[in-house]
């Protein structure tokens, strides 16, 4: 079980509001006595998710919470947008797979940076993706 | 607008990132920096990035983009000073940084750079004299 210790929604619309969520991000690693190569883990995969979020779905918000498993601290993360959705999750998850003639690194390479992934789409509605990354993952 | 500074020294062009950089800032920097190399014929570009904590898939690809456009213009792209941390969160994150050389430090990544562009030069001095006479 996963417990919800403290809860902080940030709306994205524009490019600093990606500067101030990856702040508060690394204030909340910090805070929960995160690793520095946790922190960087967890900005880096907030930073691919958010920009996902910006290009393909003009923006969202994202959910920042502490959470506990009982024996350790961990950096929840939900970013929601009322995008197009993804068609075809799983070609989505490949390196590689891209419909922005891009590298088709951001969700394949956040889910390798983090302990916890998962992601929800539908098409016409939007895209939910979950991580989590715990303070000694 | 903030702006990063391109300083010259030499034929090498250098480049300090003093803070983490937002999209705008990256790709004025690519277009800076690439004209920059076109107009003063340098032959190496520095980046030092130890003041950077994050490198995404995007700032990835604009220091990438660097390297292979100046190459074009033949001039190496050295990187310098990457944070571990950075450094690891690159591998798993999966990006290749093509054409992009690293060194610890800004001296190190200047010999890099001075071995790297010196060789053709040297043999070209080996050259017999003669040879350029004969022409
Ligand atoms: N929030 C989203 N809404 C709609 N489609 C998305 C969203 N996030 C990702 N996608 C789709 O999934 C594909 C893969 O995303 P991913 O982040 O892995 O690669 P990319 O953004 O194309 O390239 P990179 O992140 O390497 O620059 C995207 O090209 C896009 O089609
Ligand atoms: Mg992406």
């Amino acid at each position: 079980m996963i417990l919800s210790l403290s809860k902080d929604t940030i709306k994205i619309s524009q490019e600093q509001d990606v500067v101030f969520l990856k702040n508060r991000v690394k204030e909340t690693a910090v805070k929960i006595k995160m690793g520095l190569v946790n922190q960087t883990r967890i900005i880096t995969a907030a930073s691919e998710l958010v920009r996902n979020m910006m290009r393909y779905a003009n923006g969202g918000n994202c959910v920042i919470e502490v959470v506990s498993s009982g024996r350790v601290n961990g950096v929840r993360l939900t970013f929601t947008d009322k995008g197009p959705g993804i068609p075809d999750i799983a070609a989505a998850m490949r390196d590689g797979f891209s419909t922005g003639r891009s590298l088709g690194l951001g969700l394949p390479g956040t889910k390798r940076l983090v302990n916890e992934f998962d992601i929800k789409s539908k098409v016409g509605e939007g895209t939910t993706v979950t991580i989590v990354k715990w303070a000694n993952g | 607008m903030d702006k990063i500074p391109i300083l010259r020294m030499g034929s090498f062009l250098l480049v300090t990132i003093q803070v983490d950089l937002y999209d705008r800032l990256a790709l004025n920097l690519e277009a800076d920096l690439v004209q920059m190399v076109q107009k003063t014929n340098a032959r190496g570009v520095l980046i030092d990035i130890s003041a950077v904590s994050i490198v995404d898939s995007f700032m990835g690809r604009i220091i990438g983009n660097i390297a292979s456009m100046s190459k074009i213009l033949d001039a190496e792209t050295v990187v310098v000073g990457m944070q571990p941390a950075v450094a690891i969160t690159l591998i798993e994150l999966g990006l290749p940084l093509k054409g992009v050389h690293t060194a610890l430090n800004m001296e190190k990544g200047m010999d890099l750079l001075k071995s790297m562009i010196d060789t053709p030069e040297e043999e070209a001095n080996d050259q017999p004299l003669d040879d350029f006479v004969a022409e």
